[in-house]
């Protein structure tokens, strides 16, 4: 019983040793130049350290969202490719309906410009 | 397993779910100057879906009762019934709102884009036979609303309104499904007739009572009914008229269907719980709605809560059995053409700039043009009951029900307090016949939405030629539920 998870173990093993071994050799055999830039905290796009109630551009919200639509559909692609076989033409037609709503949404979004940052 | 052929019973939802799509595409690449085509597609959907629904109702062929896709699907007299009326609603929406938005220079395919799928949201909430797809209905028409009421993104009146629908509408659906799901826990069944089969002699099953409760608030919300209508006249001033217009009508009749479909159809054992619930809800809509109307300047404001009485009264008829589930249906079907004529005409009277939604707006209408202010006049009688037009027989046939079940107090407050509402109707009438106008400035509309504006309000004398056929299409489909 127990031995079935020996393969995690040695999966964590290997994991934590090549992550030490990696690690230490740049630290060892690495050039280090340092300047303020390059050790002061960073955070993409933003000031760091700010007032939490500044303004913030909506356009993040907006490629959120186109995100998040997009990759909820690999989500349901994923277990539907899976079971395709099963499911036979219905399920056939039944996804490339969904896909085509969403092709819908995305010439919609591509037309609109909410695909272009400036 | 599923067959093609179950599709059949659902091309209309399939015809305007493609034809929303359409729009949408179509809107992207017409001029905003132009945009006449995206109204005459529009149209042209509701007529299609019309003749697709009424096509299995022709003389002398049975029509049978269909369940497809899983049970979660019903295609029945009652719901082609309000289809065929939410169609013609919607048409005269469309040409309002075009009207509208032409006046403000922003005509887009979206507005009519989402307008349609608010309308396949109702066609689901019509026709859901499970509470899953009834569910989804709601939301498909509540978060196409919220982002029609929100349509004129830089008038901060528009955002409010919709922040506050947005808000009391997410509350609101999160009451119904916790409703939904408190029966579902007691029953263990989602579709309208398995939950009926299974509660069949339990009809005090605390538990069973405590999800009615929740789905009761959730509906009240819905419909705005009282003590849940705080949101209807806020929503009501800030949205852009075509939107009001919009909520105001189609909608109404989706929540109607509603509410017959969980309390009448799926929940009937506990009758005797949610009859005095609706009863409740039915006096304090009629008495809220009539007496805070009374203060109103803005013609929005003041249909919003004329909006909470009639629905109190529609409320009333499911409190007054078979019948008054017919009697509550005529009324909906009534009350929503009363609802868009009138709002019609806040549009039509409005110009670049101004919306005619104050009272005052209309002083002197007379002077300025005899035929509208006839229309008006027709309109606001028709919603203050005044015999002999089409709303008061829907007002009487309410009361008829409800006396004929012996709630004969619940009747009589109704009837004082709808004497007590005309009192505002009234004023309309006075501004519009016996003050002086303030501007001579010509009403400016194309000739279409004058047509539609006129058959409109000439429906509620015209239709009276058709009542007792009406009503009897009411009695018939509520019968054969």
């Amino acid at each position: 019983m127990i031995a079935s998870y020996f393969p995690i173990l040695l999966f964590l093993a290997v994991a934590t040793g090549l992550g030490i071994a990696l690690m230490s050799l740049g630290l060892l055999f690495g050039t280090r130049k340092t300047n303020d830039e390059k050790i002061s905290a960073y955070e993409c796009g933003f000031e760091a350290f700010d007032d939490a109630h500044m303004k913030f551009d909506v356009r993040f919200y907006l490629v959120a969202i186109l995100f998040i639509i997009f990759d909820l559909e690999i989500a349901f692609l994923f277990p539907w490719s899976v079971v395709l076989e099963e499911l036979g033409g219905f399920g056939l037609v039944s996804m490339f309906i969904f896909l085509f709503l969403l092709v819908i949404g995305f010439i919609y979004e591509w037309k609109k410009g909410a695909l272009e940052w400036e | 397993m599923f067959g093609w052929s179950e599709l059949v019973p659902a091309f209309p939802e399939i015809l305007v779910l493609s034809m929303a799509c359409v729009v949408l595409l179509v809107g992207l690449f017409t001029d905003k100057k132009k945009g006449g085509f995206i109204v005459f597609l529009s149209v042209i959907t509701m007529m299609f879906a019309a003749i697709l629904t009424l096509k299995d109702h022709v003389a002398g062929v049975e029509f049978t009762k269909t369940v497809i896709f899983n049970g979660t699907f019903i295609r029945d007299e009652f719901g082609d019934m309000l289809k065929v009326v939410v169609y013609l609603l919607m048409i005269s929406v469309f040409f309002y709102a075009k009207q509208y938005l032409r006046q403000h220079d922003n005509l887009q395919g979206e507005y009519f884009a989402l307008l349609l799928f608010a309308t396949l949201g109702i066609m689901v909430m019509i026709s859901g036979h499970n509470f899953i797809a009834l569910y989804l209905g709601l939301e498909l028409l509540a978060l196409s609303s919220y982002a029609l009421v929100a349509y004129n993104r830089n008038d901060l009146n528009g955002n409010e309104a919709a922040m506050k629908y947005f808000i009391l509408g997410a509350l609101a659906s999160g009451m119904l499904l916790y409703g939904m799901s408190l029966i579902y826990g007691a029953v263990g069944t989602l579709q309208i007739n398995e939950i009926s089969q299974a509660i069949a002699g339990q009809n005090n099953d605390m538990f069973l009572v405590l999800g009615l409760i929740f789905v009761i608030v959730g509906i009240g919300f819905k419909l705005g009914a009282a003590p849940f209508h705080m949101w209807v006249p806020d929503v009501y001033e800030g949205a852009p008229t075509a939107t009001t217009l919009f909520i105001a009508s189609a909608p109404k009749i989706a929540a109607f269907a509603l509410a017959v479909r969980i309390l009448g159809q799926s929940l009937d054992v506990l009758m005797i719980h949610w009859q005095s619930m609706l009863a409740t809800l039915a006096i304090v809509s009629i008495i809220v709605g009539n007496l805070f109307a009374l203060q109103q300047t803005n013609l929005k404001r003041l249909f919003a809560y004329s909006t909470i009485s009639h629905i109190g009264f529609m409320l009333l008829g499911l409190v007054g059995g078979a019948e008054g589930i017919a009697a509550s249906m005529f009324y909906i079907i009534v009350y929503t053409i009363m609802a868009v004529g009138g709002f019609g005409m806040i549009v039509l009277l409005s110009n670049k700039g101004m919306e005619a939604d104050q009272i005052a707006d209309f002083k002197g209408l007379n002077q300025r043009s005899g035929w509208y202010a006839f229309l008006m006049l027709l309109l606001v009688a028709s919603m203050a009951g005044f015999p002999p037009l089409i709303g008061f027989f829907s007002k009487l046939y309410v009361l008829k029900a409800v006396i004929d079940q012996g709630h004969i107090i619940l009747a009589a407050v109704a009837v004082i307090f709808a004497v007590i509402g005309a009192f505002y109707y009234l004023k309309i009438i006075k501004v519009m016949y016996f003050e002086e106008s303030e501007t001579d400035q010509a009403i400016d509309a194309s000739f279409d939405v004058k047509t539609v504006l006129s058959i409109n309000a000439l429906a509620q004398l015209g239709l009276l030629v058709l009542l007792p056929v009406l009503f009897q299409y009411c009695i018939r489909v509520t019968g054969s539920l």
